[in-house]
């Protein structure tokens, strides 16, 4: 384990969950907006850069539904940066989940592994809310099933804490200090058709 | 309760995967082919289609019914949809055991019932069941707590069979709405038919059913007016309209039955013959053909049919895996104690 994996909470100061943004109608306030998340996306592509020493060997893989969609700014971004492509995809993790049997059935999502495969790459997980910790255990399993990485990292928009497994992201867009009754909710265009947006609702009254 | 364009996580598991939520599937058994709505169908399909990606994987196991124990309890003979259902529950993790009617007590004389509760009752959750009374599938769901799935019950109804001949089309012809099946053989005995008749209707498609006259159950005709299906006694008049042509088994069993006169005969009016293979090539260079197997061929089904460009009957057996994961997933999967 090297040390410097904790570094993003470093970059990136911990906000605290005191009413900031606009509130809204539904009690809901704004924690960041479409311009906070170009910013934090742009500065995790270029830590992914930095740490991988370049774009080689790089397989963005994003997991459904707003995962995919950061993963794929990612890789535009990165793109952008080091003006080679960068493989990018989508991770189903359905049927790896530990909590099936404590919802009704929900249908997998579309895995789409790039062409190049994900032996001895450097595959960077994106997802949206990193909450518990098990989206991200299912999708370690699931990799396993599709091949041998030579690392596995993990990106994320949001970091809300709460736990439940021995997780931690290497990119964290944002530390969000939040109680376990507030509900964090990710609205991105492409798949919501609104305006990029980041908003805590619910937990006790203010 | 997320809404759709909502990311909800909870500690317990994160629930924002709300898509997925919305196409749920929470039916306990999958007795017949009605049991199914468009939007249940729908899943199941596209579900069926991940799976198939999982195919192709070098590792094919998934972890998602680890612990599960599936019985296939099969009272008539089948290779591929006891063997299918058998590889689809071991590459979702469960444990399959295979019993058939021949090695098992029933030969010793017992009942469907004493043979259904004895296996139940060493804790199954799922029961892959063909049977040759029509019914036996609705009957066992009725004594057991076990998820039941009817692969076949005598000549009612072969529910997987439907949904895996729908998904085969659907990868070739893309969406099925409108599209013109064309379903030609022994209507009266075959489960397959009917099966697939209330599919393709919840898909959408348009069905004629061709066969011999002695071949149409009787009732069928206000069937047809009922369901909106179309039925012909002539299959040269509706093969260039088709866009895929389903040939069932001439079941030989029926060939003393005197419902027609020889093979030969009934390979001239209603075979897919060379000749036809042709007629339906040049009117539709896209048409497909369909047949669930086994196959008689140089009866019901010509060798350059059956092994030409146009076949889909290997890809209905590669199918048949992915859409029993798929329903196996979905019938068992989720949680418990929801409206079924």
């Amino acid at each position: 384990m090297r040390p410097d994996f904790a570094a993003p909470s470093a970059v990136e100061p911990v906000v605290p969950a005191t009413p900031s943004g606009e509130a809204s109608l539904d009690n809901s306030r704004v924690v960041m907006t479409e311009a906070d998340v170009a910013r934090v996306l742009r500065r995790i592509a270029h830590e992914i850069l930095e740490h991988n020493k370049g774009a080689s060997d790089l397989v963005v893989l994003g997991i459904p539904t707003r995962g995919v969609a950061l993963a794929h700014r990612l890789a535009a971004l990165i793109e952008e940066v080091e003006g080679v492509p960068v493989a990018v995809g989508a991770l189903d993790v359905t049927m790896h989940r530990d909590d099936l049997r404590r919802q009704p059935t929900r249908s997998p999502m579309h895995t789409d592994i790039p062409p190049s495969g994900i032996d001895d790459k450097v595959v960077v997980l994106v997802d949206d809310v990193l909450y518990s910790g098990r989206t991200v255990r299912a999708a370690l399993d699931a990799l396993s099933d599709l091949g041998r990485p030579r690392i596995v990292r993990l990106a994320v928009l949001v970091d809300r804490g709460h736990r439940e497994l021995p997780i931690r992201a290497d990119h964290v867009g944002k530390n969000l200090p939040t109680s376990s009754s507030e509900k964090v909710r990710v609205r991105l265009s492409e798949p919501d058709h609104v305006e990029d947006q980041v908003t805590i609702a619910g937990g006790e009254t203010r | 309760m997320s809404t759709a364009t909502t990311t909800t996580t909870t500690p317990s598991g994160p629930a924002g995967r709300e898509q997925q939520a919305s196409t749920r599937h929470t039916k306990r058994h999958l007795l017949s082919s009605a049991d199914l709505n468009r939007e249940q169908v729908r899943a199941i399909l596209d579900t069926a289609s991940e799976m198939h990606g999982v195919q192709q994987r070098e590792v094919k196991k998934l972890p998602t019914l680890r612990g599960r124990t599936v019985v296939n309890l099969f009272f008539e003979d089948s290779t591929r949809t006891r063997s299918s259902f058998e590889i689809a529950g071991k590459w979702l993790s469960a444990d399959v055991i295979n019993i058939s009617g021949k090695g098992s007590s029933t030969s010793k004389g017992e009942s469907l019932r004493d043979t259904v509760l004895t296996v139940a009752a060493m804790g199954v959750d799922a029961l892959v069941i063909r049977h040759h009374a029509s019914g036996a599938a609705q009957q066992v769901s009725q004594w057991v707590d076990a998820h039941i799935i009817n692969a076949g019950d005598g000549m009612h109804e072969h529910p997987t069979q439907a949904l895996l001949d729908a998904y085969t089309m659907e990868r070739r012809l893309g969406d099925l709405e409108g599209r013109h099946v064309v379903i030609v053989g022994d209507l009266t005995h075959s489960r397959v038919v009917r099966s697939n008749l209330i599919t393709l209707k919840t898909l959408g498609a348009r069905v004629t059913l061709v066969a011999p006259p002695t071949l149409m159950p009787s009732g069928i005709t206000s069937w047809a007016q009922a369901d909106g299906f179309t039925l012909s006694n002539d299959f040269d008049a509706v093969l260039p309209t088709a866009d895929s042509v389903m040939m069932l088994r001439v079941q030989r069993e029926r060939m003393s039955g005197g419902f027609f006169p020889t093979a030969r005969e009934y390979t001239v009016g209603y075979g897919l013959t060379r000749a036809r293979l042709d007629a339906l090539t040049a009117a539709n260079p896209d048409a497909v053909i369909c047949h669930p197997g086994p196959m008689n061929r140089g009866l019901e089904i010509a060798a350059d049919a059956a092994d030409g460009a146009q076949s889909l009957i290997l890809d209905q057996v590669s199918a048949g895996v992915a859409v029993r994961m798929s329903v196996l997933y979905h019938l068992l999967a989720g949680g418990e104690g929801e409206d079924s």
